[in-house]
């Protein structure tokens, strides 16, 4: 009988430094995921634990990790020619096909540019899919900045402007991406744009305070949750709010069913 | 058809079935219960009828034999996760309706949910035949009736275990061959018609009154009351909810398992993600959460039935009192109010 929970032991093909509390691990898979997906990442003895793609190519992915607790430091031992298992593709991922031919707006915290680096990369190598991109990332300080020769080729070709929470440097502003929201030609783009953003719980509710406010349209709109998972397969309901499971019918989810999710 | 076995012949009875069947029924655990001189009664396999309790209703749900307190997922060695394995015998389960009808509500999830079939739960599902049993261990916390969860076709014979004397109704036909030695005669099972408890259903008509209803301040009176230890979902019918662990055996760093262990939304770090963060950390919060699970989002979502067949075991493990039967009456009350507001 197929098991849906059973791992597969892969290779780690390389490890790259972010910062220190954030190393980019390629791994080997056949399986090309929807951009915006994650998978559940496994060490035997230790457990498992859900991290999004945040980058895909031919036979492998890219896991983006922060080391907060038990699985993600095992993770962070490992070494490329390790073994790390893995299982998935779950969740839907982000509306590719609501972001052809419009202005499209990513905004994103910390470590949630990584879930959509994928996406931001594909639309780098895929002039004209989208109508123009505009992208407003923000971290912490100088420390936490990841993906920095992406940030390069996005200033390149995207409308994008990057931030620091309270700190000067070149090529940043310093504030939070709240505030870059109400410079966007908003009023260029009639109906033609769609917004996603994902980051920490409080940045997302901000933002989509922030985005209503200068009059965006919650129909256009995509937010990505993260919540405790133990399956990923709609089974344990550690991630269920009221009938949605974030696991299966998430992670993302458009701001009109997000903004009636409670607790 | 029916047929009787007299008590001499119930051994007889009970091996021709063990050749077929592993059989499971609840079983009396002396003085382990709670309070001092107290039973408990929980499912185990049983090597004769005598074993089995027939007449009370068991401490703890007939879910625990399809979905275990406690499993292996995989078992570690060097660098492999080796499935757990189970036996394929069949099994024949002694159930009433009630508990029959929440292995329909439990396989919506284990069993369909985003198209995922669990193995683990599907594996064992597959071996499952119910041996019916009338319900004759009703008492004021039930409330069967109210959510239509009395009566059940699902099961291959009916049983009835008289002072003297086994009878059996035979529906499935393979199973009627196993027990056609038995001398005819005319036993049907009956089902409860009536609780002294009744329960009238919320209805919530849409989102705005369902967060109205969520922002209501009836469910801050539990923050006093419920001590969130969970022994409520623990002996729920329905509950589902588990929580993955990988342990290690003894000293050995090389060797362990996969484990699978019940969880409770009403327990302090069901929704814990790392760095602390959390989500519902009042006792309210938890309790609104698993009453509208039950009575709301579980409907929402897989249509035909509610979250709850009214066993009412929940209000009997209660340390602190508190009463699902009651709180639906304070819902209903709470309801009340919304709808005159508007
Ligand atoms: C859809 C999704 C995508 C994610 N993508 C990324 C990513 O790309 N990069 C990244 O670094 N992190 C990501 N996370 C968060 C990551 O899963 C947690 O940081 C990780 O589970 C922590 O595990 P730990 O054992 O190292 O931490 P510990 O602190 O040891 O774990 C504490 C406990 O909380 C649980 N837990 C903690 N956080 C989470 C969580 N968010 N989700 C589920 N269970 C949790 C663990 O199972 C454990 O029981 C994502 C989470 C989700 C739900
Ligand atoms: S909620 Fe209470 S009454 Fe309903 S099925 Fe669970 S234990 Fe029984
Ligand atoms: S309702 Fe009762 S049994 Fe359930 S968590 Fe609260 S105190 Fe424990
Ligand atoms: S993570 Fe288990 S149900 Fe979603």
């Amino acid at each position: 009988m197929f098991n849906p929970i059973q791992p597969k032991p892969c290779k780690i093909l390389s490890v790259k430094h972010e910062t220190e509390l954030e190393y980019t691990f390629r791994v080997e898979y056949d399986i090309k995921p929807d951009h915006g997906q994650f998978l559940q990442l496994s060490i035997p003895m230790i457990g498992e634990a859900p991290i999004s793609v945040s980058e895909q190519g031919d036979g492998w992915l890219e896991f983006t990790i922060r080391n907060v607790g038990k699985v993600t430091s095992c993770i962070f031992e490992k070494k490329a020619g390790d073994v790390l298992f893995l299982r998935g593709p779950y969740g839907n991922g982000w509306p590719t096909e609501e972001l052809k031919g419009k202005n499209v707006v990513v905004i994103a915290g910390g470590t949630g540019v990584s879930p959509v680096r994928s996406l931001l990369n594909y639309l780098y190598k895929t002039p004209g899919y989208a109508k123009s991109v505009n992208v407003i990332a923000g971290f912490k300080n100088e420390q936490s900045i990841l993906f920095k020769n992406d940030l390069e080729n996005w200033k390149k070709s995207f409308n994008a402007t990057f931030c620091l929470d309270n700190e000067e440097k070149e090529g940043f502003r310093k504030g939070m991406v709240t505030t870059v929201i109400k410079e966007l030609p908003l009023k260029d783009w009639g109906e033609d744009y769609a917004v996603i953003v994902v980051g920490p719980p409080v940045m997302m509710k901000f933002v989509g305070l922030e985005l209503l406010k200068c009059g965006f349209d919650e129909k256009k709109i995509w937010m990505s949750f993260e919540r405790k998972m133990s399956c990923a397969v709609g089974k344990c309901g550690h991630c269920r709010i009221d009938e949605v499971y974030v696991c299966l019918d998430g992670p993302v989810f458009p701001y009109t069913t997000a903004k009636n999710l409670v607790d | 058809m029916s047929y009787k076995f007299t008590k001499e012949e119930a051994a007889g009875l009970f091996a021709k079935l063990s050749e077929k069947f592993d059989i499971y029924a609840p079983i009396r655990f002396k003085d382990a219960g709670r309070y001092a001189e107290t039973d408990i009664i929980k499912y185990g396999k049983i090597s004769s009828f005598d074993e089995g309790v027939y007449n009370e209703k068991s401490t703890y749900p007939m879910k625990e034999v399809l979905s275990p307190i406690q499993q292996a997922l995989f078992y570690f060695t060097e660098d492999e996760y080796r499935e757990s394995k189970c036996s394929t015998k069949p099994m024949l389960v002694f159930a009433r309706p009630c508990d029959i009808n929440a292995m329909k509500v439990q396989a919506k999830i284990y069993a369909g949910n985003g198209g995922f079939i669990d193995m683990y739960y599907e594996r064992m599902r597959e071996r499952v035949h119910y041996a019916l049993l009338e319900c004759n261990a009703d008492d004021d916390t039930c409330f069967c009736v109210s959510m239509g969860t009395n009566t059940t076709d699902d099961y291959d014979a009916a049983f009835r275990f008289t002072d003297d004397a086994i009878l059996i109704d035979a529906k499935d036909s393979a199973f009627e061959a196993l027990v056609k030695d038995g001398k005819a005669c005319d036993f049907k099972p009956e089902f409860v018609k009536e609780n002294i408890t009744k329960v009238t259903l919320p209805v919530i008509e849409d989102k705005e009154t369902l967060n109205k209803l969520k922002a209501h301040p009836m469910w801050e009176q539990f923050n006093g009351r419920c001590i969130s230890c969970g022994a409520c979902t623990i002996a729920c019918s329905t509950c589902t909810c588990f929580t993955t662990r990988d342990i290690i055996y003894g000293d050995n760093q090389e060797v362990g398992e996969r484990r699978r262990v019940s969880a409770s939304c009403q327990v302090d770090g069901f929704t814990t993600v790392a760095g602390g963060g959390s989500y519902r950390k009042t006792a309210g919060d938890k309790m609104r959460f698993k009453m509208l699970h039950k009575f709301h989002d579980y409907k929402a979502r897989f249509k035909d039935s509610d979250m709850c067949v009214g066993c009412g075991r929940c209000i009997n493990r209660c340390p602190e009192l508190i009463s699902i039967t009651e709180t639906l009456k304070k819902m209903n009350a709470a309801l009340e109010e919304i709808k005159k507001e508007k």
